[in-house]
């Protein structure tokens, strides 16, 4: 007889039977009716009715009945609060009793009602369970105390039950130790200050004991603790990491990858020309490629992490390229990522390879995966200079395929390639215009402009191909609009005598016919161009580009850092940080690799000497994203105030603060935009993939909930004088003057309001157009009281950056309206950059290094700072307090050299090297940001808190 | 860390059972669960980590289940899969089958477990035999003071429970190795592995110390002996019950083995070994008349050796009709359900050749979707021989009692991943 006939009860008074059975004097009757009770409740229907009756047969000595009652109160006790109490007695009663099973079971059970009035009733079971002779009675109380936490942090702290819990650490059973780690790590997971895994080297050699005599779990559990400790120098680092690789070989997959977060992590520290250091990679490889033989969803989780871990260190994978080749009966997902892999293992030794497989791919059926198989064709051109002309002439034999999404997505590519390889493979045109009339998607269609844009003079009906698109330029998506816009005025630069009514006719439909406020921009700014100085209008559009960069996508190295300290996990499967989609977590530590600890290293890295020399080779590979792919990005964003769900608002504004910055403006106008790569993968898996874009947003909310941890304002921060931004015979009478200032980490706009009129003044209120950082006011604006003739009010404006984002010329006016009872007034003012550098700008040394050499020479600026008198020391505390931060201090040659960063408030990086000659009025400062246009306020901002 | 409740549905997403474990998320978020998947599913693109909001579901599905973990946390991913695995398995030896029925069947032990295998997210005791010492399905007939928590649960060996007895004691030993090959369509062999277990089946009684010898070069290389017939293992997994850090150290398996079955360790071995069974084939398709198959299968391998039942799947279009065959050895049948010939094949001796012909006709109408290029496989098994050329050398067991134990070794060499891919 099975189980089964409990769920076939009769219709009819079924409760009303129960009830009956239940309160049965037979001990058999009774136990079939709790059954039925615990049937109904599986499948969803109400018994809670029920309640006590089922509580009445608790005190049974049957422990398959008492499992199946305190499973009923589990489900239960929540919504009948006060007939909970019922079962108290019995619990305690339970937690002394002389089966172990039954007072873990009881203890088991009292953590799970989560009845507040019941909680203080359970104490004194749970701390006498907590010293239970029976270990299997302990490690169930070690996880009662987090659960008990969870519904009641300030009693399990009252009642010392913390402390007991870390005594548990060196409790002589595994087991017991395993449970104890894990409830205090998800105890100090909820509560990040409350210091309860304070791992000191004797602590951490009790869990490396633990960890070769405990269940896989818990092996799982004390590696993951392991993971949040900092050894104190490169030996203790060294020495942990000895022990824990064994645990590569565990034939569970879970402890593999925290075995192997613990080594990735620890391994920042040990200095890389040990020989230990290069036994570890090697140890590395091979347990990561046995990840791929398990079963799918774990491959996926692996492969998520391999992801971030070839990013890291490209060497430990770069001879496993054939274990990524993908097979035929592999899920879609397992398929993908390895192509992710694949391409990023790419390189001259293995490309013959590498593309023989994907011309396999290109032509299965699985959509996605062939347009993915497509793009990394593109990918591999563009990252290994030699197999360029393989790829063109593989892409093209795609194209005669005819299959549309194909020739579509071979489309996207081939411009990459050609942005990379200017007048290299034009030959190609006039196969790609056959498929002109089949492109019917955005991005396709928009490459293909973009190509005859740029090769104008080359294509005899250049003209005629892009008036064709010109018809129905409304239907068009903004991509192509904007494309088209730009193509035709290449062309029309290129070939002036025969296109000026072609050219007119886009300009009159971008700047009249259109409401999309990005298309009439640049509508204008070409028209200008043009009319006024058309020789000026050609070296600005058909300027030369810069170049794209041979990897896309790549995490930025913050991020990743973070990432690679969440191997295993959630994060490491999205590639986003934990806040980006754990709620609660915003006060969260992020998690960061240790710093290097060489015991050769003094505090003046004797690198920071030349920082753009020579560096390690294995060195994170260059993060510049490629522009184009950021523009397209901006695009694809809905420009409104963010309030998208999946990421927080917060961050998906700065997102768009950073890319306006880095791939709109300027670079787009130069005719280069969609010369990039979109990121291959981005985009093409709409959800939880969502690659984060590169912008890293670590820190937006420490700057934000971490003011009192002594990172915030020192006083002294430089204002500058207010100055009239609105003259009153421009306004009515009003006299609005004023200044920015950064105060406690928030910016503030300090306004005086003068009333030269002869009447009140009164509803006043203020607006701000959409600026370069997204700056708008934080509450509304409140005169305390009218503004009488005469009368002068001053107020403080807090302000946010989480506003719309439009790039503004120059990058710091802001637009503001002014509206009071008489009319709107309009003004603009110009603000000082600094009040956007965030209390976290403090680079870590590494990052700063390896940054100030990814950043390309190009960008770097230099300037000289005239008449100051001060000396380094006053220089880094007089900056300090406007949150520029000294990282590293030299002396060269009897000058100061200071390296500095900072962090504006959408997450863009300043780098700043800054000599000083003692005794010279003179300063240097050098400049590198990903957003050269910066450099120059950064100056402004340098010299005015300098000279005041 | 890591799960807040898990899931048991049936294909239609109706939950047949659940527990939830954390009580931070509501259990009906489990009801967005099924139209996501089938969202996905729709395009194409599924993916085992859904989420709804801030609710993540980590899903695995068993025959007609599937198994849902949900959470809130930044849980760690790789041990809730696991987990989830580890349900199955646990499932799967207390009731044979776990399917619907199953899990009806015997729903108030199914709660015991789940009671006992995670608390509060985290993942407990989860070695079935020792489950079965104190969860029983008979808990009923069982008088209450007997049922005690085993010592085994929290021992340090919480795989193997003290006072075995067996009249002889014996331990079996089953080496068995699998190919997986990959080869693409113009021969060449694109990547080859040999992945091989080693299986238990150990009768012996008390707590017996086993120590097993093979051939592992880097052990010959330690010990200074000749390194010739060795073997060189890539990455070897080991069951929870061997000494990790020992072997570390010296190579040294030592353990103290699990009653009964069990996989002791498994290896991976990237040797470019010759395909075992090597085969050619030509498919050539009239566009609306016919397709023409011929294949040739080849033993690679000593001719000593045989191999067992071995099955060629060759992919045919699906709309192929009026099959024929000719085969030199063995038969061919036409699976129109999975759209492949199969040609089986007996016994198949080494150094062998032998040869299949297949005839299709194909409707005058071409057909609308476009078809995946399925590669050929193949299965086999090749008993008394070890690809890699791995070798028992010893099994001391070692028992304070003092008796003497018999272990018996087999060598099996076994088709894997086995994968030649076509032209057409």
């Amino acid at each position: 007889m099975t189980d089964s006939k409990y769920f076939t009860t009769t219709k009819k008074g079924e409760i009303f039977e129960l009830k009956a059975e239940l309160n049965s004097d037979k001990k058999e009757k009774k136990k079939e009716a709790v059954k039925k009770v615990i049937a109904s409740m599986t499948v969803g229907k109400d018994v809670s009715a029920l309640f006590p009756d089922v509580v009445n047969c608790m005190q049974t000595d049957n422990l398959e009945l008492k499992k199946l009652v305190y499973l009923y109160l589990m489900n239960y006790a929540k919504s009948q609060p006060d007939m909970a109490i019922m079962a108290v007695n019995t619990f305690v009663k339970d937690c002394e009793d002389p089966n172990p099973l039954i007072r873990a079971l009881a203890v088991r059970t009292m953590g799970c009602i989560r009845v507040d009035k019941i909680t203080e009733y359970l104490c004194e079971p749970l701390r006498k369970c907590l010293k239970d002779e029976d270990p299997y009675v302990r490690k169930t109380a070690a996880v009662c105390v987090a659960k008990l936490h969870d519904i009641n942090a300030q009693l399990v702290e009252d009642q010392g039950f913390l402390d007991t819990l870390k005594d548990l650490i060196s409790d002589s059973n595994p087991m017991v130790v395993a449970n104890a780690v894990a409830a205090l790590s998800e105890i100090a997971e909820s509560h990040p200050n409350s210091n309860l895994l304070d791992l000191n080297p004797q602590s951490i050699n009790k869990l490396l004991t633990a960890l070769n005599e405990c269940t896989e779990w818990g092996q799982i559990f004390i590696l993951d603790c392991l993971a949040n400790y900092t050894p104190r120098d490169d030996r203790e680092s060294q020495s942990i990491c000895e022990r824990v690789t064994p645990r590569l070989s565990h034939a569970n997959s879970a402890v593999v990858l925290s075995a192997v977060k613990v080594l990735m992590k620890f391994m920042e520290m040990l200095p890389k020309d040990l020989d230990y250091y290069g036994t570890l990679l090697k140890k590395l490889a091979p347990p990561l490629v046995t990840l791929l033989s398990a079963e799918p969803e774990l491959q996926y989780v692996a492969l998520r992490n391999i992801n971030l871990i070839v990013q890291k260190r490209p060497e430990i994978l770069k001879h496993e390229m054939k274990v990524f080749f993908v097979k035929y009966n592999d899920p879609i997902y397992v398929k993908l990522e390895k192509l992710d892999i694949m391409i990023r293992l790419a390189s001259q030794a293995n490309i013959a390879q590498v593309l023989a497989e994907l011309k396999e791919y290109a032509t299965e059926v699985d959509v996605d995966f062939v347009r993915k198989a497509v793009r990394a064709i593109g990918r591999c051109a563009i990252k290994v200079e030699q197999s360029a002309e393989r790829c063109v002439s593989t892409l093209l034999d795609l194209i005669q395929t005819k299959v549309n999404y194909v020739v579509q997505e071979a489309i996207v590519v081939i411009k990459d390639i050609f942005r990379k390889y200017p007048n290299k493979y034009e030959s190609v045109i006039a196969t790609l215009c056959e498929n002109l009339d089949s492109l019917d998607e955005p991005e396709a269609r928009a490459a293909m402009i973009w190509i005859v844009g740029e090769y104008a003079e080359r294509i005899d009906n250049a003209d005629e191909l892009l008036e064709s698109f010109l018809e129905g330029f409304h239907d068009e998506s903004t991509q192509v609009q904007l494309q088209l816009l730009t193509a035709i005025v290449k062309l029309f630069l290129k070939k002036p005598t025969e296109t000026q009514e072609l050219v007119q006719q886009v300009l009159s439909l971008a700047t009249q016919d259109s409401d999309n406020p990005d298309l009439r921009d640049r509508g204008y700014i070409y028209w200008r161009l043009l009319s006024t100085d058309p020789v000026a209008a050609k070296e600005v559009v058909l300027a030369e580009k810069p170049l794209i960069s041979e990897e896309t996508d790549l995490i930025e190295p913050t991020l990743l850092d973070e990432l690679i300290c969440h191997i295993g996990t959630l994060a490491s499967v999205y590639h986003k940080p934990p806040n980006a989609f754990v709620e609660g977590s915003r006060g969260v530590q992020h998690k960061r690799l240790p710093p290097r600890t060489g015991s050769n290293e003094s505090p003046e890295s004797p690198e920071l000497a030349q920082p753009a020399a020579a560096q390690p080779a294995d060195q994170p590979p260059a993060v510049i994203p490629s522009q184009g792919d950021l523009l397209g990005d901006l695009l694809n964003l809905d420009l409104g105030p963010p309030t998208s769900g999946g990421t927080p608002a917060i961050t998906s504004a700065m997102q768009m603060g950073a890319m306006d910055l880095l791939g709109g403006g300027l670079d787009s106008l130069l005719g280069g935009d969609l010369g990039g790569s979109p990121a291959i993968g981005a985009g093409s898996r709409s959800c939880s993939y969502a690659v984060l874009p590169q912008c890293p947003s670590r820190g937006w909310s420490r700057d934000l909930f971490d003011l009192g941890s002594g990172v915030g304002m020192p006083a002294g921060s430089y204002v500058v004088p207010k100055t009239v931004w609105l003259p009153a015979m421009k306004a009515k009478g009003l006299e609005i003057s004023g200044t920015f200032a950064r105060r406690m980490g928030t910016i503030q706009m300090d306004v005086t309001f003068t009333n030269k009129a002869m009447q009140i003044m009164t509803d006043f209120a203020i607006q701000f157009n959409r600026n370069s950082f997204g700056l708008s006011p934080a509450a509304p604006l409140q005169l305390a009281t009218p503004l009488s003739p005469n009368q002068t009010i001053e107020v403080s404006l807090p302000l946010s950056t989480v506003g719309p984002v439009m790039k503004m010329d120059p990058l710091n006016n802001l637009q503001v309206a002014v509206k009071n009872n008489i009319d709107v007034f309009y003004f603009s003012s110009l603000y000082p950059i600094n009040i956007l550098f965030v209390e976290d700008g403090k680079m870590e040394r590494q990052v700063f290094l390896a940054t100030w050499k990814d950043i390309p020479s190009d960008n770097e600026a230099q300037f000289q700072i005239k008449d100051c008198h001060l000396n380094s020391d006053a220089v880094s505390n007089k900056l300090q307090s406007n949150n520029i931060f000294t990282i590293a201090k030299r002396n060269v040659e009897g000058q100061d050299m200071l390296y500095q960063s900072m962090k504006l408030t959408n997450g863009i990086w300043i780098l700043a090297e800054l000599r000083i000659q003692p005794g010279s009025p003179n300063f240097t400062l050098s400049l590198k940001c990903r957003a050269p246009e910066i450099s120059q306020f950064v100056l402004q901002s340098y010299e005015a808190m300098l000279k005041n | 860390m890591s799960a807040s409740a898990v899931f048991i549905l049936d294909l239609k997403g109706k939950v047949l059972i659940s527990r939830n474990y954390k009580g931070d998320v509501d259990t009906t978020e489990i009801d967005h669960f099924l139209p996501l998947l089938m969202q996905q599913e729709e395009e194409g693109l599924t993916c085992p980590l859904l989420s709804h909001g801030k609710v993540h579901f980590l899903w695995i599905k068993h025959s007609n289940l599937y198994l849902v973990a949900l959470t809130m946390k930044n849980s760690n991913a790789s041990l809730v899969y696991s987990f989830l695995y580890k349900l199955v398995e646990v499932f799967t030896e207390y009731f044979k089958e776990l399917e619907e029925e199953s899990i009806q069947d015997n729903f108030v032990v199914v709660y015991e477990l789940l009671d006992e295998l995670m608390d509060f997210g985290f993942p407990q005791t989860t070695d079935s035999q020792i489950l079965q010492e104190y969860i029983t399905q008979e808990g009923n007939k069982l008088e209450v003071t007997k049922q005690r928590v085993p010592n085994t649960v929290t021992n340090a060996v919480s795989w193997r429970s003290e006072g075995i007895k067996y009249k002889k004691n014996e331990v079996f030993i089953d080496v068995i190795e699998s190919v997986n090959l990959l080869v693409n369509a113009n021969g060449s062999v694109l990547s080859s592995d040999i992945v091989g277990s080693v299986k238990l089946k150990v009768m012996l009684s008390g707590m017996p110390e086993l120590r097993l010898g093979l051939n592992d070069r880097v052990l010959f290389g330690l010990t200074g002996r000749d390194k010739g017939k060795s073997v060189v293992m890539e990455d070897v997994k080991f069951h929870q019950c061997v000494r990790l850090s020992r072997f570390e150290n010296d190579r040294t398996i030592s353990f103290i083995p699990p009653d009964g079955d069990s996989e002791l360790m498994s290896y991976r071995i990237n040797a470019h070994v010759k395909p075992l069974i090597w085969i050619e084939s030509v498919i050539e398709k009239f566009s609306h008349s016919r397709v023409e198959i011929m294949v040739k299968a080849k033993g690679q391998f000593k001719k000593q050796s045989v191999a067992n039942s071995v099955q060629i799947s060759v992919p045919v279009p699906s709309d192929v009709d009026s099959p024929r065959f000719k085969t030199s050895v063995g038969s061919a049948k036409y699976v129109p359900e999975k759209n492949v010939v199969i040609w089986t094949i007996k016994s198949f001796p080494g150094g062998k050749e032998f040869l299949m012909r297949a005839h299709f006709g194909l409707p005058s109408v071409d057909k609308d979707e476009l078809e995946g290029r399925p590669p050929i496989t193949v299965k086999f098994e090749i008993p008394y021989f070890t690809v890699s050329g791995i070798q028992v050398r010893y099994m001391k067991i070692i028992e304070k009692s003092g008796y003497q134990a018999l272990p018996w070794v087999r060598y099996i060499t076994q088709s894997g991943d086995y994968q030649l891919r076509t032209n057409s």
